[in-house]
């Protein structure tokens, strides 16, 4: 019981950067927009995050700070494919290397003096775990309130998201953008407006993902901290089928399953490290087909917007 | 019409290059022969890494200092370790750079492939153990300070559970978990040392689950063969020790790292390029100790007591004196076959492909 509380505690924390990010990307992707700009904009969330944690000493202002930096990202990115029709992939791609270059680039020149310049190896303020008295002391009940102020906020924004999207008339043009842009416009609704929008809120929500990386799970600045998360956040979200909900199962599998195979290991499983080391991808490939199978069945559920990655204009025949 | 314009196009671009490229060769004949002795290094990750490139850094700068101004050198960080580093090693043969590190394990056959095209280059590769006339290799025996970090881990855990994490089970990686595991036996008989591997040098977030997850199982102290300070940090947070690896990861986290297995490439990389100016370098394979200075332990920890102390610089006195080395015999492997009679000592050859855990380490090697 104990064994299935820390590993579920764990889980939750490794899964609450991806869940922020995949729910980010869920906003962005709905609307028709495919922005494979995630691990640069995570990346810089997570430096400009500790960078002014460690200069402000201030937890609210890095979290601001670090969507805006998200978003603006984010930003660039809708204007690229929104306003100028640049292929999106390509624009994409140059803000994942943009920011994890640019990341590098100002975590070696943004420290202190002392340790030229150099921003890794430094300790800020950080978010500790915060115990809630009475839930957390009930077994398994206690892994989900025994974690930091961020997971907690999950628990209000995965509900309200599911909410927004599917049951909300502002939800419903979000679709709409996303399946049929043409419609939606005949629809009065303004598709680049509504594109916007949710890009710039996605790239806000994936840089408080990695925020989560240096402020919380891993406190402190190491160049390359995301490490390619940014690339399993777009496979979750097809993981998840484009549903907040959904992705909640995703990135508690893919955050919980090296807490697991570690532990495997350190309990001296008589398994190989090779086999354990590999398993995550193995079940990312059944989970994935299995997926394709099911979304066969059940058309459309599980399918991507029709629109994704599709530039729209108004003139266009 | 249009065909010609473009010829004369392209003639009109083409002109001044060809001018320029005259005037540069004649300038080249005139210029005076004394230049500095260019030195190039290729890196695997940032120097900001505060591990592995970090120390091969620390040394360039060191060479530097000894060597003043009749060196010149360069970097470039991040190099994968694939057909783009050939590339950038043979453009530093082409701009005139007379030596290269290449300093990362996977480089070795595009570095061999560079120093086979450019016989006038010298090439030094890490950790490999493939040579040319041209081509050396240097490594160290990290096996002796992580031995004397295991004195410590041993003498200080009160679980007897020592944790590892570990990056890919490679010989250089099984040799220091051996090393460490008959350090701390030889003060803690009881002692366990379970390892973790991460099958990878360089990940934050993944060595922090793996030490997390080796500190849930029991361990109160924490070893490492990776490149961040994650486990150090991990550790911390929990209460628990921990040995750091590559550079003294003390004076990033605090006290609660005893002390760190380090490297210190200084010495070596001065000394093969001063032979390289003087033209007596030849092509060798290097693999140097404690007592050659390639290797050391970083300062102890203020919680590490004086008698373990004393302990450890005895024991790293009869190493450097060349008296005794850490895999002399009697020693059994995992399963409790001998692999070396009393008083046997291994050979360097079987120790570069070890690829057995000692008894006491709980874990697989593959």
């Amino acid at each position: 019981m104990q064994l299935i509380t820390t590993l579920l505690a764990v889980t939750l924390s490794a899964g609450t950067s991806l869940l922020y990010a995949t729910i980010g990307e869920i906003y962005t992707e709905r609307s028709g927009i495919l922005n494979l700009g995630v691990e640069g904009m995570m990346m810089m969330g997570a430096l400009s995050a500790f960078a002014v944690s460690f200069y402000t000493g201030s937890l609210f202002l890095s979290l601001i700070v670090a969507m805006l930096v998200g978003g603006s990202l984010a930003l660039l990115h809708a204007f690229l494919s929104i306003s100028m029709r640049a292929n999106q992939v390509v624009s994409g791609l140059s803000i994942t290397l943009f920011g994890t270059g640019l990341a590098s680039y100002l975590g070696q020149r943004l420290g202190p003096e002392s340790n030229g310049f150099n921003l890794a190896g430094m300790t800020a303020s950080n978010f500790q775990k915060i115990q809630i008295p009475f839930l957390g002391d009930i077994p398994i009940l206690a892994a989900f309130f025994n974690q930091d102020v961020l997971t907690y906020m999950l628990f209000l924004i995965v509900p309200l998201s599911w909410y927004f999207m599917y049951r909300t008339k502002h939800g419903l043009s979000l679709r709409s953008v996303g399946e049929n842009p043409r419609t939606a416009s005949a629809m009065g609704i303004s598709v680049a407006k509504v594109r916007y929008l949710y890009t710039v809120i996605g790239g806000m929500l994936v840089g408080l993902g990695g925020a989560h990386l240096t402020l919380a799970y891993t406190p402190g600045w190491s160049e390359n901290v995301t490490g390619g998360r940014g690339w399993i956040v777009i496979a979750l979200v097809i993981f998840a089928g484009w549903n907040p909900s959904r992705a909640v199962f995703g990135a508690v599998l893919f955050g919980g399953i090296n807490a697991i195979q570690f532990r495997l290991q350190a309990a001296g499983t008589m398994i190989p490290a090779s086999f354990l080391n590999m398993a995550p991808y193995v079940v990312t490939v059944v989970v994935l087909a299995l997926m394709t199978i099911i979304g066969k069945k059940k058309k459309g559920k599980y399918s991507s917007p029709s629109a994704l990655g599709n530039a729209f204009s108004i003139e266009d025949k | 019409m249009k065909r010609s314009l473009a010829l004369v196009c392209l003639l009109a671009l083409l002109v001044p290059f060809a001018l320029f490229a005259g005037g540069a060769q004649e300038s080249a004949t005139e210029a005076p022969v004394e230049e500095p002795y260019k030195v190039a290094f290729v890196y695997i990750g940032p120097p900001g890494d505060l591990g592995w490139t970090y120390m091969h850094d620390v040394g360039k700068k060191e060479m530097e200092a000894a060597l003043g101004s009749a060196v010149e050198t360069t970097l470039i960080e991040s190099v994968e370790e694939g057909p783009d580093s050939a590339r950038i090693m043979g453009q530093y043969a082409r701009n005139g750079y007379d030596m290269v590190f290449a300093t990362s394990f996977g480089y070795m056959d595009y570095a061999l492939e560079t120093a086979m095209d450019n016989p006038d280059l010298l090439v030094e590769h890490c950790s490999g153990y493939k040579t040319a006339d041209n081509m050396s290799t240097y490594f160290g025996r990290m096996y002796q300070p992580r031995y004397l970090s295991g004195i410590v881990a041993g003498s200080m855990t009160e679980t007897n559970i020592i944790g590892y994490v570990a990056a890919f089970p490679i010989p250089e990686v099984i040799r220091g978990i051996n090393a460490f595991t008959l350090g701390a036996q030889s003060v803690n008989p009881d002692v366990e040392v379970k390892v973790v591997w991460t099958n990878t040098w360089y990940d934050p977030v993944k060595e922090r689950e793996a030490a997390i997850a080796l500190l849930d199982s029991g361990a109160d102290l924490l070893a490492q063969h990776q490149d961040t300070t994650e486990p150090p940090k991990a550790a911390k947070e929990r209460g628990a020790l921990s040995i750091g690896y590559d550079a003294d990861m003390g004076q990033f986290v605090g006290e609660s790292v005893l002390c760190s297995p380090m490297w210190n490439w200084g010495p070596y990389y001065t000394a093969t390029v001063k032979a390289g100016m003087e033209g007596t370098w030849e092509s060798h394979q290097f693999w140097g100790g404690l007592s050659e200075d390639t290797v050391k332990l970083s300062a102890m920890s203020a919680l590490v007591p004086a008698d373990v102390q004393a302990k450890v610089t005895e024991v790293q006195a009869s190493i450097v004196a060349g008296d005794w080395d850490v895999f002399t015999g009697p020693l059994y492997d995992q399963s409790g076959a001998m692999i070396l009679a009393d008083g046997e000592v291994m050979s360097d050859g079987d120790m570069l492909s070890m690829g057995f855990f000692v008894e006491g380490v709980v874990g697989t090697v593959n």
